[in-house]
């Protein structure tokens, strides 16, 4: 069924790595049990469920991954928003944000319109938004208001729609159509996220900035970057990338996801939140999960398209 | 198989976080009574409940809004199973019979005491509805359920919903006690309420 010898390979890496972290997390649980093991093995079971979905709509080609996205552009917009001190007035704004905004960025993506996709939000959204606030008569606040759900389109369907976009480069000598380079992606940007997990649990001491999330800390980061760095490296041979280059990337990707991650911390903490949501067993919320990826996909997609 | 499907749709809109206090008991006729502020409330508390009660459970509603047009009549009639009462005029004295005929019949309700729908902000006063069907009902168990963000899913006036997490608790019953003044009664259920929305 599927040809790309290439592509067979990276779904086996990850159903092997998550074999190995089900046999992990299940020996730990009956030889040291306790709270941190059952949260591992929650997020275990989660990233099952999150990478058949992902594996599914990569197996479908372009469509399934916009479709894929879009759904998580509405999931995250809708814990973003929850959370967001919008009022009654902004009621219209918001279901336009909904269910013609992301529709529209993701048609525009999946048409490879980037002239325009990649202007969307930024600059059209941008005015139109502020225009339908308006109209509601409400200017309690109103640049607050504004900014925020803006913030919040930039945040969860701009920048995660270069994710999908991804499949859509034309590359010299490269098919980036079979989802490859997508998977490369959220591959590493995600196992940057575990590593940083990992490495912060079992060596970690000084904490980089204890204001915004206590579980962040240098030997965790530094651990993790340079694990997703190598890992990415050798990775290379599903990229159009030479192994210096995917190194290069996989770098910058985890860096990008740090920043990501500790910026999404900072919102929750000002809102007083730990998560931005449940839907995702141990994870948290949709969001918690992308927050790398949002911060990650625009800056591979763009060197990637510059340089390649 | 239409209710699975809205119960569905209501919590990919609207879900988020629940909690029961005290987990649902196996049968038998109760009220669960919340704050209102959307015409999403009864859809997403209704579709929280277990599918075995959920089957027994009809909401009160309001039979000037629920019988316009065909499509509010099937949702109220063959989905919701709704429990439709007149609001104003001379039928309204009969609502509380409606509603204890209901009971009687084995049915759980869902009331919204309020009587109408709020911003959101602050619980209105109950009507006194709640308190003349346990009249009617001695013992009948009553649990409160405190619902938040529905008036921002969708509001008052509104007719689109925007996807929203809520946060819905079914807080432990109470019941009319013996010769409990009607006032009491009614702040008493108020504030079990109020008490749910402020625990976090």
């Amino acid at each position: 069924m599927i040809d790309d010898r290439e592509l067979l390979w990276l779904m086996t890496g990850i159903a092997g790595t998550l074999v190995v972290a089900t046999v992990a997390g299940q020996t730990l649980r009956l030889s040291v049990g306790g709270a941190t093991i059952a949260n591992v093995n929650a997020r275990i079971g989660a990233w099952w469920v999150m990478s058949a979905a992902f594996v599914a709509a990569t197996l479908t080609g372009g469509i399934g991954s916009l479709v894929l996205f879009a759904l998580l552009s509405m999931l995250a917009l809708r814990e973003f928003v929850t959370l967001s001190p919008t009022s009654r007035g902004d009621h219209r704004a918001l279901a336009w944000s909904f269910f013609v905004v992301i529709p529209a960025q993701y048609v525009l993506v999946g048409v490879q319109w980037y002239g325009l996709f990649s202007i969307l939000i930024p600059v059209y959204v941008f005015l139109l938004l502020a225009a339908r606030i308006v109209l509601s008569g409400e200017t309690d606040r109103f640049l607050e208001r504004a900014a925020t759900i803006q913030w919040g389109l930039m945040a969860c369907v701009y920048c995660v729609s270069y994710a999908p976009a991804l499949m859509l480069l034309d590359i010299d000598g490269y098919d980036a159509s079979s989802g490859k380079l997508l998977l490369f992606l959220v591959v590493v940007v995600q196992a940057s996220d575990v590593l940083q997990f990992v490495w912060g649990k079992l060596l970690g001491r000084h904490r980089i900035a204890p204001a915004i999330s206590p579980n962040k800390t240098w030997e965790g980061f530094v651990g993790g970057v340079a694990c997703a760095t190598l890992l990415g490296a050798g990775l290379w041979w599903a990229t159009p990338f030479n192994p210096w280059q995917a190194a290069a990337m996989s770098l910058l990707i985890a860096l990008a996801g740090f920043a990501g991650g500790l910026v999404m911390s900072a919102i929750k903490r000002d809102r007083g939140v730990k998560d931005f949501g449940g839907l995702l067993p141990g994870h948290g919320g949709v969001l918690d999960r992308i927050d790398s990826l949002l911060f990650a996909a625009p800056l591979f997609f763009h060197l990637t398209r510059f340089f390649f | 198989m239409t209710g699975r499907a809205v119960s569905a749709l209501a919590r990919v809109i609207a879900g988020g976080y629940v909690r029961w206090d005290a987990p649902p008991s196996a049968n038998g006729a109760r009220v669960y009574f919340a704050n209102h502020t959307s015409h999403l409330d009864f859809v997403l508390l209704w579709s929280y409940l277990p599918t075995h009660l959920r089957r027994r459970t009809r909401p009160v509603a309001a039979r000037d809004y629920w019988e316009k047009g065909p499509l509010r009549r099937y949702l109220a009639g063959h989905v919701f199973r709704a429990l439709l009462i007149d609001r104003a005029g001379p039928e309204a004295r009969r609502a509380v019979d409606q509603m204890a005929h209901g009971v009687a019949a084995g049915d759980s309700l869902i009331l919204f005491p309020e009587g109408t729908r709020g911003a959101g902000d602050a619980i209105a006063p109950f009507k006194a509805g709640l308190y003349h069907l346990c009249e009617l009902h001695p013992g009948l168990e009553l649990v409160p359920v405190s619902m938040e963000n529905l008036n921002r899913v969708l509001p008052k006036g509104e007719f689109i919903p925007v996807p929203m997490v809520s946060r819905v608790i079914f807080g432990e019953s109470l019941r009319l006690e013996d010769g409990e003044p009607k006032d009491e009664f009614l702040a008493r259920a108020r504030e079990a309420i109020e008490a749910l929305r402020e625990d976090r």
